[in-house]
């Protein structure tokens, strides 16, 4: 019978259980995930389970960190993720946390889109740092990507998105997130991808200023549009955006990614 | 009757979407239409002729991200 560890096919004896495994192949794991999920208790091994060994405090070697990294994603999800494209247009509060939780859960390839610099009161809510002002944030949002999961490739544009920039640098996307701060260019992009990428999902955020009604955050879809948001709360004088409710509705817009990725998930 | 925003309305002939927009009060740039499920561009509001039985939504966007 055949199994996985640490990503290497190996071969076990029908009777041999997880921690007799774990023993003859890593004896000082100290941590066993078997299909995704830490292992409670010694079980028996059926053909093709994942199984990952890690060593706490270790730094794996490079040839098994994907695998290491990948050990906590349900077997099969990871693989379809990494064929994936996901276009991000804009790489402030929403899009640098998309960008995020995207990246953690290993998505091949992202398309970053955005044409200006990290300033000091971008920090409330973005994911920058101090020793990123005055980046470009595509630049930025890149370098901290790939110390995060440095598996995923990063297409970075220093650009403004126009109608006719729009289609060509976004068009390899599996779907598109838009991620803008003005609503002018929210409907912008939902024109343009609707009518010229026909058949994209497009995902955009819509409402979330302020703090507090989490619940009022939620997800809707009108044909290959998604919006999240609480389609009321608008960004202006004495209402400004803060980072909860943001990535609140950012991480909104990327679990709607992963649902049309993956397909809907059973509870 | 046409459906906007899932709401029964009015249809009579000549009427547009500058027309629905102009009558519901719709005053904002930052909308997104759609007319069965298509978009109708903003450059086309004036000319696009709603039909009997359309299905309009109007999306407003809020500024934030």
């Amino acid at each position: 019978m055949r199994i996985t560890i640490n990503e290497r096919p190996v071969e076990v004896k029908p009777d041999e259980t997880l921690y007799q495994v774990a023993a003859r192949v890593k004896p000082d794991a100290d941590l066993i995930i078997w299909n995704g999920f830490p292992a409670a208790a010694d079980q028996p091994l059926s053909e093709g389970d994942e199984v990952v060994l890690i060593r706490r405090g270790e730094q794996p070697a490079p040839h098994e960190l994907e695998a290491l990294m990948a050990a906590r994603h349900t077997p099969g999800v990871h693989a379809r993720l990494k064929q994936a494209c996901v276009a991000i247009a804009g790489c402030g509060g929403l899009g640098s946390n998309v960008a995020f939780s995207l990246a953690r859960v290993g998505i091949g390839r992202l398309i970053l889109a955005d044409y200006d610099v990290v300033v000091p009161s971008n920090l409330n809510r973005q994911q920058y740092f101090l020793e990123q002002i005055g980046q470009y944030k595509v630049d930025a949002l890149r370098a901290t990507l790939e110390r995060v999961n440095p598996f995923v490739r990063v297409e970075s544009h220093r650009v403004e998105l126009t109608p006719e920039n729009i289609p060509v640098l976004l068009s390899g996307a599996d779907v598109i997130v838009e991620a803008f701060d003005r609503a002018e260019m929210k409907v912008l992009i939902i024109e343009t991808v609707l009518t010229r990428l026909p058949g994209r999902p497009l995902i955009v955020g819509s409402g979330m200023a302020g703090y507090g009604r989490s619940n009022a955050i939620q997800t809707r879809r009108e044909g290959d549009l998604y919006i999240c948001g609480d389609e009321v709360s608008e960004a202006r004088p004495g209402r400004g955006l803060m980072a909860p409710r943001v990535a609140i509705a950012a991480n909104h817009q990327a679990n709607q990614v992963l649902e049309i990725l993956l397909g809907e998930e059973q509870p | 009757m046409i459906a906007v925003n899932g709401r029964d309305t009015e249809w009579r002939e000549g009427l547009t979407i500058r027309i629905i927009m102009q009558e519901n009060k719709y005053t904002s740039p930052r909308i997104v239409i759609k007319v069965n499920g298509h978009v109708v561009r903003q450059e086309q509001w004036e000319s696009y002729a709603v039909q009997d039985g359309d299905d309009v939504l109007v999306l407003h966007l809020i500024a934030g991200g």
